[in-house]
């Protein structure tokens, strides 16, 4: 079955290329088919490989397709590498991926036949890049998928591309992402000069703890940072809502920004090799987690608070990677695709629903009205603030076990920041399906007869994702609970071939265990329904916020910052460049050269007379000349 | 006779030559200068064909015989360019009713 592999990346890439390339003639409805077939079968074959993965004497294999870079004694062929690992992130991946491509055949319905198509071949041009990215068996084919999804985010994030505004986040995303991967870049090379192999597995064997490592795991980092939107580079998400919901559920929730995770659980082997890389990743995440979550609780768009949301929960993810909870991490990077994605197409079925208003002070009592995208949005709220049984609470527990596990500080801080998550979402939910309706046209009733559920299209990924972010906690219970249970750790015996250096992580006693649990199960309760009571009456008001509150409302004022350090002056720059260096200089001996040569041969036309004794006269004198001159060149 | 005078006979005669080419513009003078000197240069291979032939008849009879070869050479292409030469001169004068060469100055157009 894994020789089929390369059909997994395949498959969507010939789906973009028939959608990119018929998108002129195609209708909505073949589109939508080719679309979702073409990320359906890849889902079934990377089904097959899981199959085949999960059984105990699998051992990963490396599927070279072709010699893709030969020079000097380094080769790096392009080749894929099947292993656990992999298949649980292909899965994620074209799963959910599946999911959101239906749903968008339903929520794109309103564009143009052809820039419906033109969303759906870049959907399955992402699809293709990533699948590339969690398959390449070295850094360079990573790289390449790395890249791609930056390209399909860009070009997605601006796929409303006549509004200003949509053009520069999606010149935003770009140019932070680039920072990143520069990082990456430079790694990928210091990896060729020291270890001349860029195969996860020659390098991971060559690789010694000492200075190199410590570089090539802090280069790495950037890379992620960029990626997955951390600290300082985090801005971009927030603004990459501009584009279509589904791809904001896609790519800025569920897939993309988990690259840097995925790359860094890959690296596990490194980073185990270098403390003080692990010490830097944590601290970003712990850092990210909290500043995130703070800036959500006084976002009022309902895409932002999820973006915001995201932000701090992959702050989270890198934390467990920080501490060393590599499977934690991976296992919340599964949890939140689901519940996250879920959050996002709920609230794309609200803004479908509400006629494209994302304010939540305009909404409220929508209970009612889309009792499907209620009922799944708050499945989603109750995971991800980490309320048992759901999801959330299993992934974000271990992580914070593994965080007090290393040092209780990181976890008191990590705690709160958990009930802050509560309190934001419980407040985004109380904002917009309790209380009144705050709409613009609250005229008594009115209101219902303008908001319905959204068509089946939509609801069916709704209820496929609720179901999974309830039970996807499950497959990693907590140790204390497995001991009762008889009991294992599924995805930590899944992952042990590939995730070696998570044994000797500290434990923490079972009863400690207990406690914090409770602890923190308890806490977050009083702050959901903390925020559930303080938002319940909310009436709609625009004044702004004061104090720190208005500090939060505008982002810590970071974009104000980012713009005045280092886009101003790199745009005065600029523009010095262009009115001195360009306009003077180049130009100026650009065109004096272009003027002397016309000065020149305008002198010179008067030579050719027409006179033929002139002529001879020229020529005479020139052999004379020539004549004299090889007389003095001899002597 | 010393080799010297063929040297400034023929010298004389080249520079008459250029002078009148340079000089006159009625074509078919212009033509018998550049005649003029294209025969004092076969004036002076002839005369250094004789030097050598007179300094190396010891070690060869046909030392210096390549000159006067040379010399045939110059008068077949010279009797082929008056026959083309002459035939544009009658053609020009059957243009333009005359063979003032600065009447041919139309090409700088």
């Amino acid at each position: 079955m894994s020789k089929l592999v390369y059909l997994i990346p395949l498959l969507p890439f010939v789906g973009f290329l028939l959608i990119g390339l018929g998108r002129k003639s195609l209708s909505k409805t073949l589109t939508g088919i080719i679309g979702c077939s073409t990320v359906l079968a890849a889902f079934i074959i990377s089904l097959l490989i899981f199959f085949e993965v999960r059984h105990e004497d699998f051992q990963t294999q490396v599927i070279q397709v072709f010699p893709f870079i030969e020079f000097g004694k380094v080769s790096i062929p392009f080749a894929f590498q099947v292993d656990q690992l992999a298949a649980l992130f292909l899965l994620i991946i074209t799963g959910v991926g599946f999911l959101i491509h239906m749903y968008s055949t339903a929520y794109m319905h309103e564009e143009q036949p052809e820039h419906f198509a033109r969303y759906f071949s870049y959907l399955n041009l992402f699809i293709f890049f990533m699948l590339m990215l969690v398959l390449g068996a070295n850094y360079v084919i990573m790289f390449i998928g790395w890249e791609g999804v930056g390209l399909c985010s860009y070009l997605l994030i601006g796929y409303w591309f006549k509004n200003e505004d949509y053009n520069n986040a999606a010149r935003k995303a770009f140019i932070m992402n680039r920072i990143g991967d520069l990082g990456f870049l430079i790694a990928i090379f210091w990896m060729i000069s020291q270890f001349s192999s860029t195969s996860f597995a020659e390098v991971f064997a060559k690789a010694s703890s000492g200075s190199t490592v410590t570089i090539i795991t802090i280069l790495l980092f950037i890379g992620a940072v960029g990626k997955s939107a951390q600290i300082p580079l985090y801005t971009w998400l927030p603004d990459a809502m501009a584009g279509p919901t589904p791809v904001s559920a896609l790519i800025h929730a569920a897939t993309m920004v988990t690259a840097g995770i995925y790359m860094i659980a890959r690296s596990n082997v490194l980073y185990s090799l270098a403390p003080l890389s692990q010490n830097i990743v944590a601290i970003i995440g712990i850092t990210t987690a909290i500043l995130a979550a703070l800036i959500a609780l006084r976002q009022n768009d309902i895409k932002k608070v999820l973006a915001y949301s995201t932000v701090s929960q992959l702050g989270y993810m890198f934390l467990g990677l920080g501490v060393g909870a590599y499977v934690g991490a991976v296992f919340h990077v599964m949890t939140h695709a689901f519940f996250k994605a879920l959050l996002f197409l709920a609230a794309g079925s609200v803004i479908h629903a509400l006629h494209h208003e994302q304010d939540i002070r305009r909404m409220g009592g929508l209970k009612k009205n889309i009792p499907i995208t209620h009922f799944t949005f708050l499945i989603g709220c109750l995971a991800i603030a980490g309320i048992p049984p759901f999801s959330g609470f299993f992934s974000k527990d271990e992580i914070l076990i593994a965080a007090y596990a290393r040092d209780p500080i990181l976890y008191w801080i990590g705690l709160g920041g958990a009930l802050l998550t509560a309190f934001y979402m419980f407040r985004l939910y109380t904002l917009t399906f309790l209380g009144e309706y705050r709409g613009k046209n609250d005229h008594h009733g009115d209101h219902d007869h303008h908001i319905h559920e959204s068509p089946s299209a939509m609801t069916i990924p709704l209820v496929v994702l609720a179901v999974l972010a309830v039970i996807g906690g499950f497959v990693g219970l907590p140790e204390i609970f497995n001991d009762k249970l008889g009991t294992s750790h599924y995805l930590h015996h899944f992952l042990s071939p590939v995730i070696t250096a998570s044994h000797d992580e500290p434990h923490v006693s079972a009863n400690t265990e207990y406690i914090l649990l409770a602890v923190s199960v308890v806490l977050i309760v009083v702050s959901c329904i903390a925020a559930v009571n303080a938002f319940k009456r909310y009436k709609y008001s625009a004044e702004e916020p004061k104090g720190f509150g208005k500090i939060l409302a505008n982002k810590f004022y970071v974009d104000e910052f980012y713009d005045a350090v280092i886009v101003r002056p790199l745009k005065s720059f600029a523009l010095f460049l262009n009115e001195s260096v360009e306009k003077l200089a180049i130009d100026g001996i650009v065109n004096g050269i272009g003027k002397a040569i016309q000065y020149g041969s305008r002198q010179l036309r008067w030579l050719q007379s027409g006179q033929v004794a002139a002529y001879v006269l020229l020529m005479v004198i020139s052999i004379i000349i020539f004549f004299f001159v090889q007389f003095f060149v001899k002597h | 006779m010393p080799i010297n005078y063929y040297i400034f006979l023929s010298l004389t005669i080249f520079c008459i030559g250029i002078v009148g080419v340079l000089t006159r513009r009625n074509a078919i003078i212009i033509f018998m200068c550049i005649e003029l000197m294209l025969n004092a240069v076969n004036l002076l291979l002839v005369a250094f064909s004789k030097m050598h032939h007179l300094q190396q008849a010891s070690t060869s009879a046909m030392a210096g015989i390549d000159g006067q070869l040379f010399v045939f050479f110059i008068m077949v292409v010279a009797a082929a360019e008056v026959s083309v030469g002459l035939a544009i001169i009658v053609m020009l004068f059957r243009n333009v009713h005359s063979v003032d060469v600065n009447f041919l100055n139309r090409l700088k157009h």
